[in-house]
Protein backbone atom coordinates (compact mmCIF):
# COMPACT_ATOMS: atom_id res chain seq x y z
CA UNK A 1 0.00 0.00 0.00
CA UNK A 2 0.93 3.45 -0.84
CA UNK A 3 1.42 4.32 2.88
CA UNK A 4 4.83 6.54 2.65
CA UNK A 5 4.88 10.32 3.59
CA UNK A 6 6.62 12.61 1.48
CA UNK A 7 9.59 12.46 3.36
CA UNK A 8 9.96 8.52 3.21
CA UNK A 9 9.15 8.44 -0.53
CA UNK A 10 12.10 11.79 -0.93
CA UNK A 11 14.40 9.13 1.21
CA UNK A 12 13.68 6.01 -0.69
CA UNK A 13 14.54 7.97 -4.02
CA UNK A 14 17.26 9.18 -2.38
CA UNK A 15 19.05 6.15 -1.89
CA UNK A 16 17.89 4.73 -5.16
CA UNK A 17 15.28 2.26 -3.40
CA UNK A 18 12.96 2.77 -5.57
CA UNK A 19 13.33 4.83 -9.10
CA UNK A 20 10.66 7.55 -9.80
CA UNK A 21 8.99 5.45 -12.64
CA UNK A 22 8.32 2.65 -9.94
CA UNK A 23 6.68 5.16 -7.37
CA UNK A 24 4.74 7.07 -9.73
CA UNK A 25 3.46 3.34 -11.29
CA UNK A 26 2.80 2.38 -7.69
CA UNK A 27 0.62 5.63 -6.86
CA UNK A 28 -1.29 5.95 -10.36
CA UNK A 29 -1.97 2.15 -9.64
CA UNK A 30 -3.62 2.78 -6.10
CA UNK A 31 -5.74 5.66 -8.10
CA UNK A 32 -6.62 3.62 -10.48
CA UNK A 33 -8.04 1.21 -7.91
CA UNK A 34 -9.16 3.34 -5.39
CA UNK A 35 -10.27 6.83 -6.81
CA UNK A 36 -13.47 6.07 -7.92
CA UNK A 37 -14.75 4.96 -4.30
CA UNK A 38 -14.16 8.41 -3.20
CA UNK A 39 -13.63 10.72 -6.71
CA UNK A 40 -10.15 13.01 -5.34
CA UNK A 41 -8.65 13.14 -8.20
CA UNK A 42 -10.93 14.51 -11.84
CA UNK A 43 -8.09 14.68 -14.46
CA UNK A 44 -5.16 12.21 -14.60
CA UNK A 45 -2.90 11.75 -17.88
CA UNK A 46 -0.42 8.67 -16.89
CA UNK A 47 1.45 9.10 -19.56
CA UNK A 48 2.74 12.77 -18.37
CA UNK A 49 3.35 11.59 -14.95
CA UNK A 50 5.35 8.73 -16.58
CA UNK A 51 7.26 11.58 -18.45
CA UNK A 52 8.05 13.45 -15.63
CA UNK A 53 9.07 10.46 -13.25
CA UNK A 54 11.36 9.19 -15.85
CA UNK A 55 13.02 13.20 -16.20
CA UNK A 56 13.37 12.70 -12.46
CA UNK A 57 15.18 9.78 -12.51
CA UNK A 58 17.95 11.47 -14.85
CA UNK A 59 18.37 13.87 -12.67
CA UNK A 60 18.35 11.24 -9.79
CA UNK A 61 21.16 9.51 -11.18
CA UNK A 62 23.07 12.48 -12.47
CA UNK A 63 22.81 13.68 -8.88
CA UNK A 64 21.85 17.28 -9.95
CA UNK A 65 17.69 17.09 -8.16
CA UNK A 66 16.29 18.48 -5.24
CA UNK A 67 15.34 16.40 -1.73
CA UNK A 68 12.11 16.68 -3.83
CA UNK A 69 13.12 14.91 -6.98
CA UNK A 70 10.81 12.06 -8.31
CA UNK A 71 8.42 12.51 -5.06
CA UNK A 72 4.38 12.70 -6.45
CA UNK A 73 2.14 15.48 -5.85
CA UNK A 74 -1.28 15.98 -6.24
CA UNK A 75 -2.39 19.65 -7.37
CA UNK A 76 -6.00 21.22 -6.61
CA UNK A 77 -7.79 22.07 -9.99
CA UNK A 78 -7.39 25.39 -9.18
CA UNK A 79 -3.19 26.09 -10.45
CA UNK A 80 -2.93 26.56 -13.70
CA UNK A 81 -0.48 24.13 -15.22
CA UNK A 82 0.54 24.02 -19.02
CA UNK A 83 -1.46 21.08 -20.89
CA UNK A 84 -3.74 20.33 -18.08
CA UNK A 85 -7.69 21.06 -17.96
CA UNK A 86 -8.13 23.38 -15.33
CA UNK A 87 -11.38 23.60 -14.75
CA UNK A 88 -11.52 24.76 -10.40
CA UNK A 89 -14.02 22.07 -10.74
CA UNK A 90 -16.41 24.15 -12.69
CA UNK A 91 -18.72 23.92 -16.12
CA UNK A 92 -17.14 27.62 -17.27
CA UNK A 93 -13.44 26.43 -16.96
CA UNK A 94 -14.07 22.57 -18.12
CA UNK A 95 -12.69 23.14 -21.64
CA UNK A 96 -9.86 25.19 -20.71
CA UNK A 97 -6.15 23.79 -21.03
CA UNK A 98 -4.03 26.03 -19.01
CA UNK A 99 -1.75 27.77 -21.93
CA UNK A 100 0.90 28.93 -19.01
CA UNK A 101 1.62 27.53 -15.29
CA UNK A 102 1.57 28.94 -12.00
CA UNK A 103 4.63 29.94 -10.25
CA UNK A 104 3.98 27.52 -7.32
CA UNK A 105 3.66 24.51 -9.60
CA UNK A 106 6.73 25.48 -11.76
CA UNK A 107 8.45 25.79 -8.57
CA UNK A 108 7.75 22.44 -7.56
CA UNK A 109 8.38 20.75 -10.65
CA UNK A 110 11.91 22.51 -11.12
CA UNK A 111 12.33 21.18 -7.73
CA UNK A 112 11.66 17.79 -9.72
CA UNK A 113 8.28 16.65 -8.15
CA UNK A 114 5.67 14.33 -10.36
CA UNK A 115 2.49 15.46 -10.96
CA UNK A 116 -0.15 12.49 -10.15
CA UNK A 117 -3.16 14.41 -11.05
CA UNK A 118 -5.85 17.23 -10.70
CA UNK A 119 -7.93 16.91 -7.65
CA UNK A 120 -11.71 18.12 -6.81
CA UNK A 121 -12.63 21.42 -5.08
CA UNK A 122 -15.76 23.35 -4.71
CA UNK A 123 -16.34 25.47 -7.47
CA UNK A 124 -14.08 28.60 -7.73
CA UNK A 125 -12.96 27.64 -3.99
CA UNK A 126 -16.43 28.41 -3.04
CA UNK A 127 -17.32 26.51 -0.13
CA UNK A 128 -16.48 23.81 2.73
CA UNK A 129 -17.60 20.68 1.55
CA UNK A 130 -16.20 20.09 -1.96
CA UNK A 131 -20.23 19.26 -2.88
CA UNK A 132 -20.61 22.55 -5.54
CA UNK A 133 -18.28 20.66 -7.87
CA UNK A 134 -18.84 20.34 -11.29
CA UNK A 135 -17.46 17.39 -11.35
CA UNK A 136 -19.53 15.49 -8.86
CA UNK A 137 -18.73 15.31 -5.16
CA UNK A 138 -15.92 13.89 -2.87
CA UNK A 139 -16.40 11.21 -0.09
CA UNK A 140 -14.51 11.55 2.69
CA UNK A 141 -12.02 8.16 2.84
CA UNK A 142 -12.65 7.72 6.81
CA UNK A 143 -16.33 7.47 6.32
CA UNK A 144 -18.09 7.78 3.08
CA UNK A 145 -21.14 9.09 3.53
CA UNK A 146 -19.19 12.44 4.75
CA UNK A 147 -18.17 15.28 2.81
CA UNK A 148 -14.08 15.25 3.34
CA UNK A 149 -14.57 19.50 3.73
CA UNK A 150 -13.81 22.05 1.13
CA UNK A 151 -12.67 23.61 -0.84
CA UNK A 152 -9.76 21.27 -1.04
CA UNK A 153 -11.43 18.58 -0.42
CA UNK A 154 -10.28 16.62 -3.21
CA UNK A 155 -6.36 17.25 -2.16
CA UNK A 156 -6.53 16.57 1.11
CA UNK A 157 -8.95 13.21 0.55
CA UNK A 158 -5.90 11.94 -1.79
CA UNK A 159 -3.83 12.32 1.03
CA UNK A 160 -5.86 10.52 3.48
CA UNK A 161 -7.08 7.48 1.50
CA UNK A 162 -2.66 7.56 0.55
CA UNK A 163 -3.48 8.55 -3.29
CA UNK A 164 -0.59 10.76 -2.84
CA UNK A 165 1.99 11.15 -0.40
CA UNK A 166 1.43 15.42 -0.78
CA UNK A 167 -1.18 17.69 -1.99
CA UNK A 168 -1.14 21.51 -3.12
CA UNK A 169 -4.62 23.30 -2.04
CA UNK A 170 -5.50 26.60 -1.38
CA UNK A 171 -6.68 28.71 1.37
CA UNK A 172 -8.86 32.04 1.64
CA UNK A 173 -11.27 31.33 4.91
CA UNK A 174 -9.63 28.03 5.62
CA UNK A 175 -9.95 25.54 2.63
CA UNK A 176 -6.76 24.11 3.47
CA UNK A 177 -6.88 23.63 7.26
CA UNK A 178 -10.69 22.55 7.26
CA UNK A 179 -10.13 19.93 4.86
CA UNK A 180 -7.30 18.66 6.00
CA UNK A 181 -8.78 18.68 9.56
CA UNK A 182 -12.04 16.86 8.77
CA UNK A 183 -9.65 13.83 6.60
CA UNK A 184 -6.75 13.67 9.30
CA UNK A 185 -3.86 15.16 7.57
CA UNK A 186 -1.95 17.81 8.22
CA UNK A 187 -2.09 21.53 6.19
CA UNK A 188 -0.93 25.13 6.33
CA UNK A 189 -1.88 27.93 5.09
CA UNK A 190 1.31 30.46 4.76
CA UNK A 191 1.68 34.07 5.55
CA UNK A 192 0.01 36.39 2.97
CA UNK A 193 2.27 36.98 0.40
CA UNK A 194 4.88 33.81 0.66
CA UNK A 195 3.24 32.59 -1.99
CA UNK A 196 2.91 33.61 -5.37
CA UNK A 197 -0.33 34.02 -6.61
CA UNK A 198 0.33 33.94 -10.35
CA UNK A 199 -1.49 31.00 -12.24
CA UNK A 200 -3.63 30.42 -9.52
CA UNK A 201 -7.10 31.03 -10.35
CA UNK A 202 -8.53 34.06 -8.38
CA UNK A 203 -11.23 34.19 -5.94
CA UNK A 204 -10.52 36.69 -3.26
CA UNK A 205 -7.14 38.13 -3.93
CA UNK A 206 -6.29 39.70 -0.64
CA UNK A 207 -6.71 36.51 0.87
CA UNK A 208 -6.04 33.31 -0.89
CA UNK A 209 -2.57 31.64 -0.44
CA UNK A 210 -1.55 28.32 -1.69
CA UNK A 211 -0.31 25.68 0.59
CA UNK A 212 1.36 22.24 1.30
CA UNK A 213 -0.71 19.78 2.82
CA UNK A 214 0.56 15.86 3.43
CA UNK A 215 0.53 13.36 6.08
CA UNK A 216 2.97 15.61 8.91
CA UNK A 217 4.44 18.90 9.77
CA UNK A 218 8.02 17.74 8.96
CA UNK A 219 6.69 17.00 5.35
CA UNK A 220 4.35 20.13 4.75
CA UNK A 221 7.96 22.26 5.85
CA UNK A 222 9.69 20.39 2.84
CA UNK A 223 7.04 20.98 0.13
CA UNK A 224 6.97 25.05 1.89
CA UNK A 225 11.00 25.21 1.41
CA UNK A 226 10.33 24.76 -2.46
CA UNK A 227 6.55 26.57 -2.69
CA UNK A 228 7.71 30.11 -1.67
CA UNK A 229 9.51 32.41 -4.13
CA UNK A 230 9.33 35.74 -4.76
CA UNK A 231 7.51 36.34 -7.52
CA UNK A 232 7.56 39.52 -9.79
CA UNK A 233 4.45 38.62 -11.60
CA UNK A 234 2.17 38.90 -8.43
CA UNK A 235 2.37 41.88 -7.47
CA UNK A 236 1.59 40.96 -3.53
CA UNK A 237 4.28 38.89 -3.27
CA UNK A 238 6.65 39.56 -0.76
CA UNK A 239 10.36 39.52 -1.07
CA UNK A 240 12.10 37.89 1.84
CA UNK A 241 15.05 36.26 2.43
CA UNK A 242 15.55 32.11 1.79
CA UNK A 243 14.50 30.16 4.67
CA UNK A 244 14.40 26.87 5.48
CA UNK A 245 11.09 26.06 7.02
CA UNK A 246 12.26 22.95 8.83
CA UNK A 247 14.99 24.62 10.66
CA UNK A 248 13.80 24.31 14.31
CA UNK A 249 11.33 21.24 13.91
CA UNK A 250 13.29 19.53 16.62
CA UNK A 251 13.77 22.88 18.55
CA UNK A 252 12.02 21.46 22.53
CA UNK A 253 8.93 23.60 23.45
CA UNK A 254 10.31 24.26 26.73
CA UNK A 255 8.94 28.05 28.09
CA UNK A 256 6.40 28.84 24.85
CA UNK A 257 3.75 30.10 25.90
CA UNK A 258 0.36 28.74 24.36
CA UNK A 259 -2.69 31.34 24.12
CA UNK A 260 -6.11 29.62 23.81
CA UNK A 261 -8.41 32.53 23.06
CA UNK A 262 -11.52 32.78 25.23
CA UNK A 263 -14.11 33.21 22.72
CA UNK A 264 -13.79 30.12 21.14
CA UNK A 265 -14.11 28.05 24.32
CA UNK A 266 -18.18 27.26 24.67
CA UNK A 267 -18.38 28.77 20.86
CA UNK A 268 -20.73 26.22 19.46
CA UNK A 269 -17.67 23.71 19.62
CA UNK A 270 -18.91 20.10 19.83
CA UNK A 271 -17.58 18.31 23.10
CA UNK A 272 -15.49 15.67 21.00
CA UNK A 273 -14.09 18.23 19.44
CA UNK A 274 -12.92 20.32 22.36
CA UNK A 275 -11.94 16.84 24.40
CA UNK A 276 -9.42 15.54 21.68
CA UNK A 277 -7.83 19.50 21.78
CA UNK A 278 -7.93 19.11 25.45
CA UNK A 279 -5.75 15.68 25.14
CA UNK A 280 -3.30 17.52 22.57
CA UNK A 281 -2.82 20.88 25.28
CA UNK A 282 -2.30 18.13 27.83
CA UNK A 283 0.37 16.77 25.39
CA UNK A 284 1.92 19.91 25.04
CA UNK A 285 2.23 21.18 28.96
CA UNK A 286 3.95 17.73 29.33
CA UNK A 287 6.66 19.32 27.06
CA UNK A 288 6.68 22.48 29.08
CA UNK A 289 4.39 24.50 27.11
CA UNK A 290 2.59 27.36 29.41
CA UNK A 291 -0.99 27.96 28.63
CA UNK A 292 -2.80 31.28 28.84
CA UNK A 293 -6.11 32.85 28.28
CA UNK A 294 -6.17 35.40 25.70
CA UNK A 295 -8.85 37.44 23.86
CA UNK A 296 -10.01 37.96 20.03
CA UNK A 297 -13.16 40.18 20.99
CA UNK A 298 -13.86 40.39 16.99
CA UNK A 299 -14.37 36.87 16.61
CA UNK A 300 -17.87 37.05 15.73
CA UNK A 301 -17.71 39.97 13.65
CA UNK A 302 -14.91 38.65 11.74
CA UNK A 303 -17.99 36.04 10.26
CA UNK A 304 -19.92 39.19 7.98
CA UNK A 305 -16.69 41.40 7.46
CA UNK A 306 -15.40 38.14 5.83
CA UNK A 307 -18.42 37.28 3.45
CA UNK A 308 -18.71 40.63 2.38
CA UNK A 309 -15.00 41.61 1.39
CA UNK A 310 -14.44 38.01 -0.24
CA UNK A 311 -17.76 38.16 -2.53
CA UNK A 312 -16.80 41.51 -3.01
CA UNK A 313 -13.50 40.59 -4.26
CA UNK A 314 -14.97 37.74 -6.15
CA UNK A 315 -17.34 39.31 -7.77
CA UNK A 316 -14.27 41.17 -9.60
CA UNK A 317 -12.50 38.57 -9.95
CA UNK A 318 -14.79 36.88 -11.86
CA UNK A 319 -16.11 39.07 -14.13
CA UNK A 320 -13.22 37.87 -16.64
CA UNK A 321 -15.87 35.33 -17.51
CA UNK A 322 -17.27 36.35 -20.36
CA UNK A 323 -17.06 33.68 -22.80
CA UNK A 324 -15.24 35.87 -25.06
CA UNK A 325 -11.43 35.10 -24.84
CA UNK A 326 -11.35 31.25 -22.93
CA UNK A 327 -13.69 28.39 -20.82
CA UNK A 328 -17.92 27.68 -21.48
CA UNK A 329 -19.34 30.05 -23.93
CA UNK A 330 -23.10 29.94 -24.35
CA UNK A 331 -25.09 28.25 -27.72
CA UNK A 332 -28.06 29.89 -28.43
CA UNK A 333 -27.26 34.27 -27.95
CA UNK A 334 -29.28 37.27 -29.93
CA UNK A 335 -26.50 40.04 -29.03
CA UNK A 336 -23.22 40.86 -26.80
CA UNK A 337 -25.24 41.17 -23.51
CA UNK A 338 -27.29 38.23 -23.93
CA UNK A 339 -23.97 36.14 -24.57
CA UNK A 340 -22.43 37.21 -21.45
CA UNK A 341 -25.11 36.83 -19.34
CA UNK A 342 -26.38 33.29 -20.52
CA UNK A 343 -22.49 32.24 -20.83
CA UNK A 344 -22.20 33.56 -17.32
CA UNK A 345 -25.82 31.62 -16.23
CA UNK A 346 -25.02 28.43 -17.23
CA UNK A 347 -21.41 28.31 -16.82
CA UNK A 348 -21.68 29.14 -13.09
CA UNK A 349 -23.09 26.83 -10.13
CA UNK A 350 -25.56 28.42 -7.81
CA UNK A 351 -23.10 28.99 -5.13
CA UNK A 352 -20.92 31.00 -7.51
CA UNK A 353 -23.81 33.19 -8.42
CA UNK A 354 -25.04 33.67 -4.87
CA UNK A 355 -21.59 35.06 -4.52
CA UNK A 356 -21.22 37.32 -7.06
CA UNK A 357 -24.54 38.56 -6.50
CA UNK A 358 -23.85 39.49 -3.06
CA UNK A 359 -20.30 41.04 -3.94
CA UNK A 360 -21.97 43.02 -6.94
CA UNK A 361 -24.63 44.46 -4.23
CA UNK A 362 -22.08 45.65 -1.75
CA UNK A 363 -19.72 47.28 -4.31
CA UNK A 364 -23.28 49.14 -5.66
CA UNK A 365 -23.98 53.00 -5.24
CA UNK A 366 -24.84 53.39 -2.13
CA UNK A 367 -23.79 50.56 -0.38
CA UNK A 368 -20.12 50.66 -0.71
CA UNK A 369 -19.77 52.64 2.40
CA UNK A 370 -21.97 50.70 4.36
CA UNK A 371 -20.64 47.44 3.58
CA UNK A 372 -17.38 47.23 1.79
CA UNK A 373 -15.74 49.81 3.53
CA UNK A 374 -16.80 49.02 7.07
CA UNK A 375 -15.98 45.51 6.37
CA UNK A 376 -12.57 46.41 6.09
CA UNK A 377 -12.68 48.56 9.32
CA UNK A 378 -13.55 45.68 10.99
CA UNK A 379 -10.93 43.71 9.32
CA UNK A 380 -8.40 45.76 10.91
CA UNK A 381 -9.74 45.44 14.13
CA UNK A 382 -9.79 41.44 13.78
CA UNK A 383 -5.89 42.39 12.61
CA UNK A 384 -5.01 44.43 15.88
CA UNK A 385 -7.08 41.60 17.78
CA UNK A 386 -4.51 39.28 16.50
CA UNK A 387 -1.44 41.60 17.56
CA UNK A 388 -2.49 42.12 21.17
CA UNK A 389 -3.00 38.56 21.46
CA UNK A 390 0.74 37.85 20.56
CA UNK A 391 1.69 39.78 23.35
CA UNK A 392 0.57 37.49 25.56
CA UNK A 393 1.95 34.49 23.98
CA UNK A 394 3.82 33.06 21.00
CA UNK A 395 1.11 31.23 19.11
CA UNK A 396 -2.58 30.78 19.51
CA UNK A 397 -4.23 27.03 19.45
CA UNK A 398 -7.74 26.25 19.01
CA UNK A 399 -10.04 24.29 17.06
CA UNK A 400 -10.08 24.37 12.92
CA UNK A 401 -14.03 23.51 12.82
CA UNK A 402 -17.11 23.38 15.32
CA UNK A 403 -17.93 19.60 14.79
CA UNK A 404 -16.14 16.65 12.39
CA UNK A 405 -17.08 16.08 9.08
CA UNK A 406 -20.85 16.67 8.21
CA UNK A 407 -23.19 14.01 6.34
CA UNK A 408 -22.80 14.89 2.42
CA UNK A 409 -25.70 16.96 1.64
CA UNK A 410 -26.36 17.76 5.41
CA UNK A 411 -25.86 21.98 5.24
CA UNK A 412 -25.73 22.75 1.97
CA UNK A 413 -29.10 24.31 1.73
CA UNK A 414 -28.44 26.74 4.69
CA UNK A 415 -25.93 29.02 3.59
CA UNK A 416 -25.72 30.55 6.95
CA UNK A 417 -24.81 27.46 9.06
CA UNK A 418 -22.18 26.49 6.71
CA UNK A 419 -20.83 30.18 7.10
CA UNK A 420 -20.95 30.15 10.71
CA UNK A 421 -18.84 27.33 10.67
CA UNK A 422 -16.31 28.99 9.03
CA UNK A 423 -15.63 30.94 12.05
CA UNK A 424 -12.26 29.40 13.41
CA UNK A 425 -10.60 30.01 10.21
CA UNK A 426 -11.83 32.98 8.55
CA UNK A 427 -10.11 35.43 11.05
CA UNK A 428 -7.00 34.48 10.15
CA UNK A 429 -7.37 35.05 6.23
CA UNK A 430 -8.44 38.56 7.05
CA UNK A 431 -5.51 39.03 9.28
CA UNK A 432 -3.22 37.05 6.63
CA UNK A 433 -1.42 35.55 9.14
CA UNK A 434 0.23 31.66 9.01
CA UNK A 435 -2.22 28.68 10.42
CA UNK A 436 -1.41 25.31 10.93
CA UNK A 437 -4.14 22.07 11.18
CA UNK A 438 -3.03 19.02 12.37
CA UNK A 439 -5.08 15.81 13.34
CA UNK A 440 -5.57 15.28 16.95
CA UNK A 441 -7.90 11.92 16.88
CA UNK A 442 -11.13 10.55 15.94
CA UNK A 443 -14.67 10.92 17.04
CA UNK A 444 -16.87 7.89 18.44
CA UNK A 445 -17.75 7.93 14.87
CA UNK A 446 -14.72 7.29 13.36
CA UNK A 447 -14.44 11.18 12.03
CA UNK A 448 -10.66 13.47 12.13
CA UNK A 449 -10.60 15.90 14.72
CA UNK A 450 -8.03 19.04 13.75
CA UNK A 451 -6.52 21.16 15.62
CA UNK A 452 -5.37 24.84 14.90
CA UNK A 453 -1.90 26.85 15.80
CA UNK A 454 -2.25 30.42 14.46
CA UNK A 455 1.22 32.14 14.59
CA UNK A 456 1.85 35.83 14.14
CA UNK A 457 3.45 36.71 10.39
CA UNK A 458 6.57 34.73 9.00
CA UNK A 459 6.44 32.22 12.00
CA UNK A 460 5.84 29.04 9.33
CA UNK A 461 9.05 28.08 11.62
CA UNK A 462 7.52 27.60 14.52
CA UNK A 463 4.20 26.19 13.44
CA UNK A 464 5.70 23.51 12.34
CA UNK A 465 8.11 23.11 15.10
CA UNK A 466 4.93 22.58 17.50
CA UNK A 467 3.34 20.50 15.14
CA UNK A 468 6.18 18.22 14.57
CA UNK A 469 6.83 17.91 18.63
CA UNK A 470 3.27 16.80 18.85
CA UNK A 471 3.20 14.69 15.73
CA UNK A 472 7.16 12.74 17.64
CA UNK A 473 5.18 11.99 20.41
CA UNK A 474 1.57 10.83 19.48
CA UNK A 475 0.65 8.78 16.30
CA UNK A 476 -2.86 10.35 15.09
CA UNK A 477 -0.99 11.52 11.97
CA UNK A 478 -0.36 8.07 11.43
CA UNK A 479 -3.95 6.76 11.13
CA UNK A 480 -5.21 5.38 7.83
CA UNK A 481 -8.69 5.24 6.72
CA UNK A 482 -9.74 1.86 5.98
CA UNK A 483 -12.64 2.39 3.72
CA UNK A 484 -11.71 4.70 1.27
CA UNK A 485 -8.32 2.68 1.33
CA UNK A 486 -9.45 -0.99 0.24
CA UNK A 487 -6.17 -3.45 -0.56
CA UNK A 488 -6.20 -5.88 -3.15
CA UNK B 1 -32.62 46.19 5.95
CA UNK B 2 -34.45 43.66 3.87
CA UNK B 3 -33.83 43.37 -0.29
CA UNK B 4 -36.89 42.90 -2.71
CA UNK B 5 -37.39 41.36 -5.76
CA UNK B 6 -36.57 44.25 -7.77
CA UNK B 7 -33.12 44.79 -5.81
CA UNK B 8 -32.60 41.06 -7.27
CA UNK B 9 -33.34 41.55 -10.74
CA UNK B 10 -30.60 44.79 -10.86
CA UNK B 11 -27.66 43.21 -9.15
CA UNK B 12 -28.18 40.45 -11.75
CA UNK B 13 -28.22 42.85 -14.25
CA UNK B 14 -25.32 44.43 -13.22
CA UNK B 15 -23.47 41.19 -12.40
CA UNK B 16 -24.33 39.62 -16.00
CA UNK B 17 -26.25 37.07 -14.44
CA UNK B 18 -29.33 35.72 -16.22
CA UNK B 19 -32.33 34.30 -13.09
CA UNK B 20 -35.34 32.43 -13.60
CA UNK B 21 -38.28 34.45 -11.42
CA UNK B 22 -37.79 31.29 -9.13
CA UNK B 23 -34.11 31.16 -9.01
CA UNK B 24 -34.59 35.45 -8.34
CA UNK B 25 -36.71 34.57 -5.05
CA UNK B 26 -34.63 31.99 -3.90
CA UNK B 27 -31.83 34.66 -3.94
CA UNK B 28 -33.88 36.78 -2.56
CA UNK B 29 -34.37 34.39 0.57
CA UNK B 30 -30.74 33.36 0.39
CA UNK B 31 -29.79 36.79 0.22
CA UNK B 32 -31.69 38.29 3.19
CA UNK B 33 -30.66 35.43 4.89
CA UNK B 34 -27.12 36.78 5.17
CA UNK B 35 -27.79 40.24 5.17
CA UNK B 36 -28.67 39.55 8.72
CA UNK B 37 -25.32 38.63 9.54
CA UNK B 38 -24.14 41.90 8.19
CA UNK B 39 -26.27 44.14 9.91
CA UNK B 40 -24.40 43.25 13.02
CA UNK B 41 -21.20 44.86 11.32
CA UNK B 42 -23.08 48.40 12.16
CA UNK B 43 -23.03 47.72 15.85
CA UNK B 44 -19.87 48.16 15.88
CA UNK B 45 -18.16 51.46 16.29
CA UNK B 46 -15.40 51.87 13.70
CA UNK B 47 -14.79 55.92 14.05
CA UNK B 48 -11.26 56.66 13.42
CA UNK B 49 -10.07 53.26 12.37
CA UNK B 50 -7.89 52.98 9.34
CA UNK B 51 -9.35 50.31 6.74
CA UNK B 52 -7.47 47.26 5.89
CA UNK B 53 -7.41 46.11 2.11
CA UNK B 54 -4.42 44.10 2.62
CA UNK B 55 -2.26 42.09 5.47
CA UNK B 56 0.87 44.18 4.68
CA UNK B 57 2.05 47.31 4.24
CA UNK B 58 3.12 47.12 0.77
CA UNK B 59 3.10 49.87 -2.08
CA UNK B 60 2.47 48.55 -5.67
CA UNK B 61 5.78 47.71 -6.96
CA UNK B 62 7.14 49.30 -9.73
CA UNK B 63 9.28 48.55 -12.24
CA UNK B 64 11.50 49.44 -15.45
CA UNK B 65 9.59 50.90 -18.42
CA UNK B 66 11.02 48.12 -20.83
CA UNK B 67 9.34 45.78 -22.90
CA UNK B 68 9.78 42.37 -21.75
CA UNK B 69 6.99 40.20 -22.62
CA UNK B 70 6.99 38.38 -25.95
CA UNK B 71 4.20 37.77 -28.41
CA UNK B 72 2.33 34.87 -27.19
CA UNK B 73 -0.91 35.33 -29.09
CA UNK B 74 -0.79 32.24 -30.78
CA UNK B 75 -0.23 29.99 -27.69
CA UNK B 76 -2.92 31.90 -25.48
CA UNK B 77 -5.39 32.08 -28.09
CA UNK B 78 -5.89 28.36 -28.46
CA UNK B 79 -8.51 28.10 -26.03
CA UNK B 80 -10.56 30.66 -27.63
CA UNK B 81 -14.00 30.18 -28.49
CA UNK B 82 -13.74 31.92 -31.53
CA UNK B 83 -10.83 33.95 -33.72
CA UNK B 84 -10.02 35.24 -36.82
CA UNK B 85 -6.76 36.66 -37.43
CA UNK B 86 -5.78 37.33 -34.14
CA UNK B 87 -9.00 39.07 -33.28
CA UNK B 88 -11.46 37.47 -30.79
CA UNK B 89 -15.32 37.32 -32.05
CA UNK B 90 -18.17 38.29 -30.23
CA UNK B 91 -22.22 39.61 -31.94
CA UNK B 92 -21.56 42.71 -33.24
CA UNK B 93 -21.77 45.12 -30.65
CA UNK B 94 -22.45 48.26 -32.20
CA UNK B 95 -26.07 48.45 -34.64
Amino acid sequence: MTNYTLKQCSDMLQQRQVSAVELAQEYLQTIKQNNSQINAYTTLNPDITLEEAKAADVRLQEGSGSLLTGVPIAYKDIFCHQGWKTACSSKMLDNFIAPYTATVVQNLLDAGMVTLGRTNMDEFAMGSTTETSFHGITRNPWQLEHVPGGSSGGSAAAVAARLAPAALGSDTGGSIRQPASHCGITGLKPTYGMVSRFGMVAYASSFDQAGPMAQTAEDCALLLNHMVSFDQRDSTSLDREKENFARNLNQPLQGLTVGLPKEYINSGCDAQVQNKIQVAIELLKKQGVNIVEVSLPHTELSIPAYYVLTSAEASTNLSRYDGVRYGYRAAEFSNLDEMYSKTRSEGFGHEVQRRIMMGTYVLSHGYYDAYYLKAQKLRRLVANDFQAAFEQCDVILGPVAPTAAPKLGSDIHDPVQMYLSDIYTISVNLAGLPALSLPVGLTDAGLPVGMQLIGNYFTEAQLFNIAHQIQLNSDWHTKVPSCGTNEN
Amino acid sequence: MALTLSDVEKIARLARLQLSEEEQYHVLEELNGIFALVEKMQQVDTDGIEPMAHPHEVALRLREDVVTETDQSHLYQQCAPQVENRLYLVPKVIE
